[in-house]
């Protein structure tokens, strides 16, 4: 406090009499800007333009929001003390104005509409604010914002704009958004006279991929009603013909790349579903008709846990998944001990068994939870889009449901080759008689098998419950995808289920385009089940205690 | 023939059924106490319909092997064909009065009916492809799969998948059947009207009457020469098979008349429940006719019928009475029968009654899983 000068103390004090408790230099530049804006009032035109002029030569925080509201008609003056303030941009035209300090951008209450009065401009002046912001965007630090502010310039290319783009290429260091000015600029330059600026043009805008640009340059091969090409300039069509076919062939790359990302998600969401199966059905060799209901199980567990966390939603997720695990898991062994393991070696014995213990599942669910969906909550980093360029963006859900797939997959398989448990499984199944004259407990393995494919479907359970609707039907819905998955891919085999419901998810993707969805999936069921007529055992046959018992 | 007393009993109970149920509606006054109205009739119908289902279930599961959790798959489409007829019956009475196109084609703006719906004006056309269709999907299906030797769990995740597939098939709108609607407002059957009693009554005749007959030929085919090959078949196919017998024919065959048996029943029961819908291929339609059989006891034929019964009136009891109740208690039925009345309560009828002759007749004791 001693170093600050006897006039800084004095206003400081007046500062916290006042009670607001603001830096003493932002003050003084917040006063000039206020000061500045409380000119508009009642300005002429030609005064407004002076006073923009001003304000974005003040270099305050906030002038840029400021400036784009005023273009947008959103700056107001309030009749009973006269300031100033932004309005919130809304679509309802008879509700109040939500109302923003222009200052400090911190919102300020509401107004009725009568008692505020809009600070008018005319076009001279809109193309003026307009020029202005679009130069505040280009010139901001932030290279997102430069970004944005060049799209946004991309769809209004007139002469004001196209001059900011041309004052800014020189400055612009970021590559992306150099990308975006270079492409405005061509843009620009077709509608222009200058023939070998036009040649130059098309040739830039060849190597860009988005939609706009390719229907910009279509349009000049289009021909007029009487036959005659629209333009004029030959060398430009073809230049312009062939821009088109080589954005279109980079298009379909990229549409190849997604499809394929879709297949892949798809398949992921099938695998998902299927390991479980693959480890009940497939090393154990029981039709395990309620494994649908534990998934449904495990979505409920989710939607238990983040009823439980609210608030914490990516942490519930986290907290879900071995919650999950445990009471699906739990639930298998409580079935494998009190009903599957009086049924082995008679397969569909187990089949109507654990079909009438799915009905129950379902039953108690409805009871305990209503037959209504429930909703559970995406975390935020689950939602938005990974955008690599104009053509290609992939959604983080689906990103992350590979990822999930691919670890959860990781991680059974290191049980299975790398545990104690994992060996005493593979004994069972392969030679349950030796086993056990190794000394190892055959009936708590098959528990803990059973246990394992369950935890399994839980688990796959919280993720469709980001995907999907949680209700009473979700794991019906499933059932007999996950057992083509694993008759697919040779029962018995774990990597034969990954390849198996992989390539069903792409193939079903490959197809969706010139068939629909359903008829998609109606081809895919249909080539699976002469495939099995080709080959019944599937794509990886296995021998094993399931192999056994057929 | 009727040597065997649960198959006597049950063509008993048919005759008194349709006999019983023919006077009790229509000659017995409505105010009687003794009157059978037309809701209960329908319901009796319906039974028999699933009767029949479970028979032919429990012909291929029971005696073959075979089992199948597609056949609610071929019931439905004896279902669409009866229920095709019964569109076209409809006439100019629909909603908006087109003289040929159903409703739901005028709705969906259709111009001219599609080619497969042709001869379905014709009573006999409609009932050849009652039985047909079924027959041919069956065997183009079976000729696939017992060929490349698909058989036990394989074979029934197989036809599950099969009708899942047809489900979603009939779900869609462009099929031409009238998509998730499915058929329904019937009107009237070889011009009798559908609402009268006495059309009831003669549907529900008809229906015993199909029922008795799926029985006798059930019964003849499983006693006769290749009943026994189907029964060793069951057994031990592989053994059968190294003794020279051509399993795959025995099974493909038994396969097709239980797919067409189950298409007659589909299409007896539509005019009496009144609609058809893709739903009716749901695979747990399927799983459930797997249990009635289970739950009567399978290889008996006339047990599978009974469960059949059985089953759907505790159905209708339950869901109208404690429908909190009815999926617990149908899930534990499956379980608890699964688990300790292997042979279905035929089963247990015979061992309580003859508990002590029965050491060596026993051809069910070993499982079918073939």
């Amino acid at each position: 406090m001693k170093r600050f000068p006897r006039g800084g103390r004095r206003l400081l004090l007046l500062l916290f009499a006042l009670g607001a408790a603001r830096p003493v230099f932002a003050q003084s530049s917040d006063a000039l800007f206020l000061a500045a804006l409380g000119e508009l009032r009642g300005a002429t035109y030609a005064d407004k333009e002076q006073i923009v002029e001003r304000l974005s030569a003040s270099g305050h925080a906030s002038t840029r929001q400021v400036l784009t509201a005023f273009l947008e008609d959103r700056l107001y003056v309030r009749s009973q003390d006269q300031n100033i303030f932004i309005a919130k941009p809304g679509d309802d035209e008879q509700a109040p104005l939500s109302l923003v300090d222009p200052v400090s951008l911190k919102d300020a209450g509401s107004a009725p509409r009568d008692g505020m009065e809009k600070i008018g401009t005319n076009n001279r002046l809109r193309r003026v604010l307009r020029t202005t912001v679009a130069r505040f965007g280009l010139s901001n630090p932030d290279p997102a914002i430069r970004l944005d502010a060049a799209r946004e310039m991309l769809k209004s290319l007139d002469e004001a704009n196209v001059a900011v783009l041309r004052e800014r290429i020189g400055a612009e260091t970021d590559a992306g958004v150099r990308k975006e000015i270079e492409t405005g600029l061509a843009l620009a330059a077709l509608d222009g006279t200058d023939q070998q600026a036009r040649l130059d043009a098309v040739r830039t805008l060849s190597r860009r991929s988005s939609s706009d640009v390719r229907n910009r340059l279509a349009s000049l091969l289009e021909k007029s009603p009487e036959g005659t090409f629209i333009e004029s300039d030959e060398r430009v069509r073809k230049a312009a013909a062939s821009a088109v076919s080589s954005i279109d062939s980079t298009r379909s790359f990229y549409a190849a790349i997604e499809t394929l990302f879709f297949g892949l998600s798809l398949g992921s969401v099938l695998v998902l579903v299927a390991i479980g199966l693959a480890i009940t059905f497939g090393v154990m060799g029981v039709i395990n008709m309620a494994h649908g209901e534990l998934m449904m199980l495990g979505a409920y567990t989710t939607y238990v846990v983040q009823t439980a966390m609210p608030g914490h939603i990516g942490a519930s997720i986290a907290v879900a998944i071995p919650t999950a695990f445990l009471v699906a898991a739990a639930m298998g062994i409580l079935i494998e001990r009190t009903i599957i393991r009086f049924l082995y070696g008679r397969p569909l014995e187990t089949l109507l068994a654990t079909f009438g213990v799915s009905l129950i599942l379902q039953q108690l669910v409805r009871s305990v939870f209503s037959a209504l969906n429930r909703s559970v909550e995406t975390p935020a980093w689950m939602s938005g889009t990974l955008q690599f360029n104009e053509a290609l963006s992939l959604t983080y859900n689906r990103l992350y449901i590979v990822l999930f797939t691919l670890i959860v997959f990781g991680l059974l398989l290191l049980v299975l080759k790398r545990t104690r448990l994992g060996l005493d499984i593979r004994a069972v199944s392969q030679n349950r008689e030796m086993a056990r004259a190794m000394g190892i407990r055959s009936d708590w393995v098959d528990a803990m098998t059973f246990g394992l494919g369950s935890g399994i479907a839980g688990v796959a359970g919280v993720a469709l419950s980001q995907l999907t609707n949680v209700g009473p039907n979700l794991g019906q819905s499933y059932i007999i995808d996950s057992f083509m998955v694993v008759v697919f891919g040779g029962v018995g085999n774990l990597w034969g289920a990954l390849i198996g419901g992989m390539s069903m998810g792409i193939v079903n993707k490959l197809l969706e385009p010139y068939s629909g969805a359903v008829l998609a999936k109606i081809f895919v069921l249909v080539a699976l089940i002469l495939f099995i007529q080709r080959r019944p055992q599937g794509l990886f046959p296995q021998t094993g205690r399931a192999a056994e018992t057929r | 023939m009727f040597s065997d007393r649960g198959g006597t009993v049950l063509l008993a109970i048919l005759v008194a059924t349709g006999v019983g149920a023919a006077v009790l509606n229509l000659a017995v006054p409505p105010s009687s106490a003794l009157h059978v109205s037309t809701y209960v009739l329908t319901l009796v119908g319906k039974y028999l319909c699933y009767a029949m289902l479970a028979m032919a279930v429990d012909l291929i599961w029971g005696y073959c092997g075979i089992l199948s959790l597609g056949h609610a798959a071929f019931f439905s489409l004896g279902g669409y064909a009866m229920g095709m007829y019964l569109m076209r019956q409809i006439g100019p009475r629909g909603v908006y009065g087109d003289p040929l196109l159903p409703d739901f084609m005028v709705f969906l703006n259709w111009k001219s009916l599609p080619w497969f719906w042709l001869g379905f004006n014709h009573f006999w056309f409609a009932a050849f492809m009652m039985a047909a269709v079924p027959a041919l999907l069956a065997l183009v299906f079976g000729w696939l799969a017992f060929r490349s030797r698909v058989t036990g769990v394989y074979l029934s995740i197989m036809t599950q998948a099969l009708s899942y597939a047809l489900m979603l098939a009939f779900f869609r709108n462009d099929m031409g059947f009238g998509g998730n609607n499915g058929f329904t407002d019937f009107k009237d059957i070889l011009g009798f009207d559908l609402h009268a009693d006495s059309t009831r009554v003669v549907l529900l005749l008809v229906t015993c009457l199909a029922l008795a007959a799926t029985y006798v030929a059930c019964r003849k085919i499983v006693d006769s020469r290749a009943g026994r090959v189907m029964a060793s078949i069951r057994d031990a196919e592989s053994r059968t098979r190294f003794l020279g017998y051509r399993v795959e024919s025995y099974k493909l065959w038994v396969f097709v008349f239980s797919a067409a048996v189950a298409g007659i029943a589909g299409a007896l029961y539509v005019p009496q429940v009144g609609i058809i819908n893709p739903g009716e291929f749901a695979p747990i339609n399927s799983i459930e006719v797997v249990i009635w059989v289970a739950v009567g006891g399978r290889g008996t034929l006339y047990g599978a019928a009974a469960g059949a019964i059985l089953v759907n009136y505790a159905k209708t009891f339950f869901t109208s009475a404690l429908p909190e109740v009815w999926l617990y208690a149908l899930g534990a039925l499956f379980v608890l029968v699964t688990l300790f009345l292997p042979r279905g309560l035929t089963g247990l009828m015979d061992g309580l009654g003859r508990a002590h002759e029965r050491a060596g007749q026993d051809l069910i004791s070993r499982e079918a899983d073939g």
